[in-house]
């Protein structure tokens, strides 16, 4: 059919159509070859005079030397927090609602570079850059300008007032989006901040001190350092703090807690997770599959609210089965500057090592691995989508948190039961119900022990919703009307 | 006219296959993954293939009350040679017409691989007595076309009457013979994707060889999401029974690049076996020269003008 009977020469019709490379341009991002620490609104050299190198996780191609803050390196930054925070604090409110707009407005209008130098520095696709963690980050930066002037009506009668110095520690996983998360509400409210991103994602964080600078950020409002784990030792072991907000591993945040045990620091911890997607045999199959893969592929699994456990109602597991592992067939996973790819770079060789352990001691314990057949790329860290079936809630792939591409299936038989497995674990950061019923949504809802709970969809953020832990996934809240609750003291 | 509203008989598929569930649709997850779709960035050599891939897809169509002889013979000497400056440019898949004017596309399409497809059954509202869409059918069929899009109908089906719309479709695949049958659902006039998806179904219960968006009369007419899920339901019916069933899209279709989105959702929903005019059409007039031009343009790398491609 279709076909004419004349010469002509055939476009290759292939068994499968190969998609070109569409490969973002990675000249808008001019990156320096040194990065020093942004402290007091000024570029400054570490004393520690300890430097490392940042790479890309794809090709291992190192990016820039950035400055390892050392304890005098983290004082100072401190010490310039506190000085700016005796101005910034007592700034007409409206004023600093003004300067977050324009950091939104400037995040906006960078979107591009920064979204290429997230890609770059962090592994994850330049689709996910550009079109979830740039805009989110930028939506957050406007929601809490709005609430900046409104504080008193956030709570009326309890006299809102900022707490003063918020050290603030951030993961690899969202780099630009949690430093959002985490600075938005503090300015807001009219803390002043000390950040330090994450030891292997650090460029974000540093372009944004430039952000900084062109939406006229008062000197020592944001200071931005920059190390390993030492360097956030250093920041919580600190005098001059008055708050910690962590996003991290709750084997860190718990030392943090210890470490602030006695001190007038308020503390806020974003922690792990091992997050329930509970699939009814109800549900609309082909969309539940979409949210199942968007809930444990995206970011390569280095989500903390990831859908890592997927709890399937038996009747319908070996339908949704078939229909997930054909899914993960179509994930292309490559190159995350090519704008095709939806699976990219693993963060670090010490988290492919992670996600490689865990993944044996799955296949050890008797679960049954699937991956798609992909071909990964030579250089860089890889892992490849992976499910596994015939998982029992005792198998360590069921209960430690892999953060990484890598879904457990378990089944249920009846919403009791399913609510009981899902709650089963240390962690309670989030959850997904998948059914028609509307009413068994709220159903399970309610006893769901977790921050979030998401009906028919996964992995969806909006500043204006709160999100947290229950358990070990940590406290606290940030997002809406509750993420300004911990940078205000009450009076 | 069968009395019966039994879904159990309407769903007895052909070849004695299992029933795929009926299921559901969420709107705004079906939504976020055709828009995901969307985004895929076609460049270079895989372009050609799916520009060169779309114009094998097309049934170039003409549709007015102002139809005459030559209008239809214009037409179907473009089918055959969409671009006369380039021969490496495919002839398209078929020259769809109303059933007066079969006769005049069959006689200018002869000795060509394009074929011949007419509406009927008293397209595009099909408001009409059985009896009368079965006569414009067979018409059409004996006057010599290939294939044969019809209307089901929407009042019988909002109105819960599903058993008359698969009696109706049994009814005029009967009639169609040996020609393929398209069955439009008419999805803008549907209301919801789960309505789209039993319309699909009972379609394909009651023997379609492909399903159809839409008549291009209504507006919506085609959108990605509503491609989507029938192709869905498309791919749930092959999985539980093997049977290929066939998906055209029709209406509001004029870009190279909207061709391109629906082939990627194609693509990554049904697989490369779909690739096919055999399997997937595009029911439109004015893509077919946006097609052209975004191919020239990557085989030469130059935009040429539109006047150098004919409008027919």
């Amino acid at each position: 059919m279709g076909a004419v009977e004349k010469p002509r020469t055939e476009v290759a019709a292939p068994a499968s159509w190969d998609y070109a490379p569409s490969l973002e341009g990675r000249e808008i991002v001019s990156l320096e070859r040194r990065y020093g620490l942004y402290i007091g609104g000024k570029h400054i050299s570490p004393k520690s005079r300890s430097w490392f190198t940042t790479i890309s996780p794809a090709t291992e191609e190192p990016l820039a030397e950035i400055a390892q803050a050392g304890q005098k390196d983290v004082a100072l930054a401190v010490g310039a927090a506190r000085e700016a925070f005796r101005t910034w604090s007592r700034r007409k409110p409206a004023e600093r609602a003004k300067v977050l707009f324009r950091i939104a407005r400037v995040l906006q209008e960078r979107a591009r570079e920064l979204a290429v130098a997230e890609s770059l520095d962090g592994g994850k696709p330049i689709k996910e850059s550009r079109d979830v963690d740039l805009p989110l980050a930028a939506a957050h930066f406007f929601y809490y300008a709005g609430w900046a002037d409104k504080l008193e009506y956030a709570f009326p009668g309890r006299s809102p007032k900022p707490l003063g110095v918020a050290a603030q520690i951030v993961p690899w996983n969202f780099p630009l989006l949690m430093l959002a998360w985490k600075i938005a509400p503090a300015l807001a409210c009219g803390n002043t901040v000390v950040l330090k991103p994450a030891e292997t994602t650090p460029l974000t964080a540093l372009l944004f001190a430039d952000v900084c600078r062109q939406a006229e950020v008062p000197p020592g409002v944001v200071n931005i350092i920059t190390g390993d784990g030492s360097t956030g030792a250093y920041l919580v072991r600190e005098k001059g703090i008055d708050k910690v907000a962590f996003t991290g591993s709750t084997e860190v945040g718990k030392a943090i807690q210890r470490e602030l045990a006695g001190r007038d620091v308020s503390l806020t911890l974003e922690l792990g997770g091992k997050a329930a997607n509970i699939v009814f045999d109800d549900c609309a199959l082909d969309q539940a599959v979409e949210g199942i893969v968007n809930g444990i592929y995206f970011n390569q699994g280095h989500v903390c609210c990831a859908g890592s456990r997927l709890l399937v109602q038996e009747s319908i597991h070996d339908q949704l089965v078939r229909k997930l592992k054909r899914r993960m067939a179509t994930l292309r996973v490559g190159n995350p500057l090519d704008k095709n790819t939806d699976v990219g770079a693993i963060n670090s060789s010490a988290q492919l090592e992670r996600i490689s352990e865990l993944v044996q001691s799955g296949i050890d314990e008797g679960a049954e691995l699937y991956q798609p057949p992909c071909r990964l790329p030579e250089k860089g860290w890889w892992f490849a989508p992976t499910v596994f079936t015939n998982v029992a809630q005792s198998h360590r792939i069921a209960r430690e948190e892999i953060f990484g591409p890598v879904l457990s299936v378990l089944t249920f038989r009846t919403p009791d039961e399913a609510v009981e497995k899902a709650n089963n674990t240390m962690y309670g950061l989030s959850a997904g119900v998948w059914t028609e019923k509307g009413s068994r949504i709220l159903w399970m809802a309610d006893r769901l022990r977790s921050g979030v709970v998401w009906g028919n969809t996964f992995n969806r953020f909006d500043p204006s919703s709160p999100f947290g832990g229950y358990k070990e996934s940590g406290f606290g809240r940030e997002g809406g009307r509750h993420g300004l609750e911990p940078y205000l003291r009450f009076e | 006219m069968s009395q019966t509203v039994a879904l159990p008989r309407a769903f007895e598929l052909p070849g004695g296959g299992r029933l795929p569930r009926l299921g559901s649709v969420d709107a705004v997850s079906l939504e976020g993954r055709a828009a995901e779709l969307a985004k895929r960035s076609i460049k270079r050599e895989s372009k050609i293939f799916a520009l060169d891939l779309a114009i094998r897809m097309i049934d170039l169509t003409t549709l007015e009350g102002a139809d005459t002889p030559g209008k239809v013979r214009a037409l179907s000497a473009k089918a055959i040679r969409p671009d006369p400056g380039d021969a490496n440019v495919p002839s398209v898949a078929a020259v769809c017409v109303y059933p007066t004017l079969v006769a005049v596309a069959r006689r200018a399409l002869a000795g060509s691989m394009v074929k011949v497809a007419s509406v009927a059954t008293a397209f595009p509202s099909g408001q009409a007595p059985l009896d009368v869409k079965l006569a414009d059918v067979r018409a059409a069929v004996e006057a010599g076309a290939d294939e044969i899009d019809m209307v089901i109908d929407r009042g019988a089906f909002l109105s819960g009457r599903i058993g008359e719309v698969y009696d109706e479709v049994v009814a005029v695949k009967e009639a169609c013979g040996g020609a393929h049958l398209k069955v439009i659902l008419e999805t803008g006039e549907l209301g919801s994707y789960d309505a789209v998806r039993r319309a699909s179904l009972v379609a394909i219960a009651g023997g379609a060889d492909f399903i159809k968006t839409s008549t291009g009369k209504v507006s919506p007419a085609a959108t990605l999401p509503v491609a989507l899920c029938m192709i869905e339901a498309i791919r749930d019916v092959y999985d539980e029974t093997g049977l290929v069933v066939g998906m055209k899209t029709a209406g509001g279709i004029r870009a190279a690049k909207q061709a391109i989105q629906y082939l990627c959702v194609l693509h990554e929903t049904l697989g490369a076996e779909w690739l096919t005019p055999d399997r997937f059409r595009f029911g439109a007039s004015s893509l077919l020269n946006d097609l052209l031009l975004q191919l020239r343009k990557q085989r030469t790398g130059i935009y040429r003008s539109p006047d150098e491609f004919t409008l027919d």
